[in-house]
This record gives C-alpha cells, structure tokens and sequence, in this order.
C-alpha cells in the first residue's frame, strides 16, 4: 500500500527542535519517541495563543475568559473522543499520563466503597498482566494485589519477543476479575493481539484495560473497534505536551467506579461529613485540570489527523523494515523483539556483543547527535526475561528518515570501533 | 566530542583487561550496591589485615565501561594500602565526581583514578563511576562494625 500524499520532509518543517543543531554544530537526530515525541509548531502555537488570549480556570468562572478556557478545554475532550472512536465524550477522562490512569482504574477494585460486583477483589481472586509491561501496568496490580490478598499472575514472553497465549484458559478463568495488558510493547515494539484474549476475558465474566501508551500515536486505534473496558494513553508520546494523559473506560463502569482524588470540580454538592459527586468524566478529575495541556492535546490530535494515521503507520513501518534489516548486518547486534514488520511498530531495542547500552548511547550522542535511549525503559521483568539488564532503543515517529536510520548505523560501526 | 575523552584509553584498558575481578575468599565484609536507573550491579568483598592493611578488595558485576573500569582501579588503589590511605582517595574520588567537572583533580591521591576526572561532566554517569568506590566505603565500615 502506497501513501502518495506523505512527504516526511514537509512533515520535518513543522517540528521547529528537529533544526537545531547541538553544541559542537552536531545536527539532531532524534531516534526516542518512544520516550517523548517531539512538538510541532501547530501545537506549540496553540498552547501560546491559548495562555496569551484565553487563558481562565475551568468550569467555575462566570467571566469570558473562564468560558472561552472552558470551551477550548472541552472542545479538547471531543477531538481525543472522535479520535479514538469513543461513543461519549463523557468517557474521556483527562488524568496527568497514563499511569494515573491506569491507577485510577487499579483503585476502583478492591476498595471497600464500591460495591460493585465486577469490581471486588479478595484473596483467591486474581488479576492477570503480561511479561512485556511497562512498570506503569505492573507497579499499580501488584498494589492492588498486595491490598486484597489477590494474585498477580502474567502471560509469558517467546524468544520471539510475542505474547505466548498457550495457556490462555487457564490463565485466564473464573477467578480471574481484570486483565490488564500493552497494546504496542514500548521495548520490543510488539503489536498484540487484543481480541483472542479478550473473547476469553468475556467468557470468564472479567474486565480488560489496555495501556495503549505507545500505539494511540503511531496508528489508528478505536475504541470501539477494541471493545474493551479501559484504554490509557498519554499525550506527550502523541505530539502534545506532558502532563496530560487519557483513560477511556465504558461509561457504565465509569458511572460505578469511586472517584480516585477528592477535591475541587470533581463534587456535586459537599457537606462536612460527606459528598456526592459530579457525573463522569469530572467525578474524576479534581482540582484545577492541566488546562493547556489539554487543549495541546487537542492541537495534536487535530494534527496527526490532518496528516493521517494510516499514512503515520505506513510511514514507520517502511523505515522499521529498513532498520530491521540495516540493524541485521551489524555483527554482534542482536535484536530484541520481532525480526519483522509485522504485527509490530517501530520501536527496535538491540544489544551489541560485549559493550554496554550506556556506553553506546554515550558516543552515539556525544559524537553523532544521536539521541537514543539506553537502560531497561521502565520494563526491568522483561529484560531480566531475556537475561539481559539493559538494551539500546531507537523508536520512531512520523518525522523520522532513513537517513536517520543511516546515521544510527554509522554510530554503531564507530561505537564497535571505540570499544573493540 | 566531550565524551570521547571521557573514555580515556585507561579506561577502556581497565575494562577490556579488569584488575583482580572475581569474588575471593576469606573476606570480612561482602556487599552488594545496584544502580536503578542502568540496573548496574556490584558485589564486592574485602580482607582487612593487621595495622589496618587493606589485604584484598575482590568484585564482581555487570555494568558499563565507566563502572567496571572504576571497580578495577579501586581493586589496584586499595590493595595494599592502608584503611586509612584508601579512604582518602575514595573521598577525593567522589569530590571529583561530584564536582561537575569544576573541581581540580589530586593527582597525586589519585593516582590512575585521573582518568576519571571527564566523567564528572556526565551528571547521569557520575553513579556509575562512584558505585564500586561507595561499595568498597560500605564494605570496610561494615569489616569494622
């Protein structure tokens, strides 16, 4: 499939950081979205003009400035529902980043104010993750774990870098009451399979979140489309500013779940001895909201549509084929994840025989420019799975080249070179 | 190109060729030091001898060039000395690391542990360094207790 219409340096000339030169006048070159996406002037822009022209607290001032800041809040709301196929705006719940998200999920069980069947934990009742999490999806269940005496169980991971759903049945089964797991694998760049588990997860009566962190940026993702309970992603992976983060969930389950902060907006009526509380999404967001944040979010929804998703995905999966086989040639270089383009995104983690990750992001960047990430990427129980304590990742966005890619395997050959 | 010279060819001669690596019996004090953010890992031990002679500092781990390097010239500084020698260097070891490359090296304390002075540029590397080093202060505080 052909995607006539992307040019990626058309693209580049929207993202101002991606001209600027280093000290020692070494060009840029940006290789960890996977870690932070970059800005385009389209959102810088707007989160500027919104601070200089319209910027008021939200839902309680009368003022013009306290509707218009409301307005482009909420208009914000409904441009990430369309986005991913949300059939209510009230089941975008704005949060700081994913892993409030997730957390604000992983409270609703267990927790003696909601009665809620679907939502009671206790011991001998369990909670189902996978190898290949970020610790955001792991930290969060074993809390839960620990609080209701549940237990923690995962899927494991092949050599391949794939979910291993061999023992799905069992692992998922009456017991069981959520399974948690990544949609697109920060390290090995895996793309899983949502619906096999799901239709089991259905069977045994539990409920699905997806931390869909690191696919919502590189391709089209629709809720619906899923049909599963909960999806959290985070804004400043997807071209907006940190800070501001998603949780989609079922509006039923929303409207059963208690709210996580207690504060300001998040309140219907207050006494001093309890409260009631505000519909959803605004039950469960307390306090003065990350406003311009939000409305960033917007602009870079709006963005990544006018460019389109499906071209973004073409984009990274033609430059992920191009790696995966420039990356193959290097001796010493091993992969870890899926050797091919399919079912997978561009995110490529690698060892190199004999050097440690930080000494390869070192010269890569001191020398190249390069910036990469090196370490274990807040997903240390799948490194310790493959036996290694660290990897070098190079991930990829819309703005990407193979040039880059080029640049990236020239550093390699010099970083082979320095500690030969 | 400030990276380049942080991997001064000692350095890269101590990590290719690792001085006295590998766990050693008999010992006084074993400790194991981790660094979270690159999973860099230590275990080190020491044999403290009569008149506070430092007898034997054996190691072993994981970890980058600037780490491993760093245990190796340790085990060569501390082997041999005294407690008290030792000591010194380690705290004018870590006034250099922690000096954000403003400080001027002791040269003369220091001895091969010079080589190191680059490190002190790179915030996020001065751990890596420094690991082995506060493993071996732990180490000999722990012989003495």
């Amino acid at each position: 499939m052909s995607v006539p219409s992307f040019d990626v340096e058309r693209v580049r000339k929207d993202f101002p950081i991606l001209s600027r030169e280093l000290p020692g006048g070494r060009p840029l070159v940006y290789l960890d979205s996977g870690n932070s996406s970059q800005k385009p002037a389209q959102v810088i822009d707007t989160m500027r003009e919104h601070l200089a022209q319209h910027y008021g607290n939200v839902g309680r001032a009368l003022h013009a400035l306290g509707s218009e800041s409301t307005e482009a809040y909420e208009a914000a709301r409904d441009k990430i529902a369309a986005f991913v196929g949300a059939s209510s705006r009230d089941e975008i719940v704005f949060t700081k980043n994913a892993s409030e998200a997730i957390n604000l999920v992983a409270y609703a069980f267990g927790n003696p104010i909601n009665t809620d069947e679907r939502f009671r934990v206790g011991p001998g009742d369990e909670i189902v993750i996978t190898e290949m999490e970020h610790h955001s999806n792991i930290v969060p269940w074993q809390l839960l774990a620990q609080r209701t005496g549940a237990t923690l169980r995962w899927f494991s991971v092949t050599d391949e870098g794939r979910l291993s759903l061999d023992n799905l049945d069992e692992l998922v089964n009456e017991r069981t009451k959520i399974v948690s797991i990544v949609h697109q694998s920060n390290v090995l760049g895996t793309v899983n399979s949502i619906s096999p588990i799901l239709a089991r997860v259905r069977e045994v009566g539990a409920l699905m979140m997806i931390d869909a962190s690191q696919s919502v940026p590189h391709q089209r993702v629709d809720v619906a489309d899923l049909d599963v309970d909960f999806v959290a992603f985070t804004g400043h992976k997807m071209l907006g500013p940190s800070g501001i983060g998603v949780l989609w969930g079922r509006r039923e389950l929303l409207e059963a779940m208690p709210p996580f902060l207690g504060g300001g907006e998040m309140i219907e009526a207050v006494w001093m001895d309890h409260s009631t509380y505000a519909p959803v999404p605004h039950k469960f967001e307390a306090g003065t909201p990350p406003i311009v944040e939000a409305v960033g979010l917007g602009a870079a929804v709006d963005y990544l549509t006018s460019i389109g998703m499906d071209a973004i995905k073409q984009h990274e999966r033609e430059l992920t084929g191009y790696t995966l086989d420039a990356l193959g040639e290097i001796p010493g270089l091993r992969i870890v994840g899926p050797r091919t383009v399919i079912a997978r995104g561009g995110t490529v983690s690698f060892t190199l025989e004999g050097i440690h990750p930080h000494d390869v992001g070192q010269i890569l960047d001191d020398v190249f420019g390069i910036a990469v990430r090196v370490g274990h990427h807040c997903a240390r129980p799948l490194h310790l799975r493959f036996g290694i304590p660290a990897t070098t990742r190079a991930s990829f966005y819309l703005y990407n080249t193979t040039a880059e890619v080029d640049a990236l395997v020239r550093g390699l050959h010099h970083v082979q070179k320095v500690f030969g | 190109m400030i990276a380049e010279s942080m991997y001064q060819e000692l350095i890269l001669e101590h990590y290719k060729h690792p001085q006295g690596r590998g766990l050693r019996e008999p010992f006084d004090a074993e400790v194991h030091h981790v660094n979270p953010t690159c999973g860099d890992e230590v275990t080190l031990r020491v044999k403290l001898g009569d008149g506070g002679k430092v007898l034997d500092v054996s190691y072993d781990g994981q970890g980058c060039s600037i780490s491993q390097a760093a245990a190796s010239v340790l085990h060569e500084l501390a082997t041999g000395s005294t407690i008290e020698e030792s000591l010194s260097v380690v705290d004018e070891f870590t006034r250099l690391m922690q000096g954000r490359g403003q400080v001027e090296a002791d040269e003369d304390v220091l001895g091969d542990a010079v080589a190191f002075a680059g490190v002190a540029k790179f915030p996020a590397r001065v751990k890596c360094a420094l690991l082995s080093w506060m493993a071996y202060k732990d180490a000999v505080l722990r012989s003495q207790a």
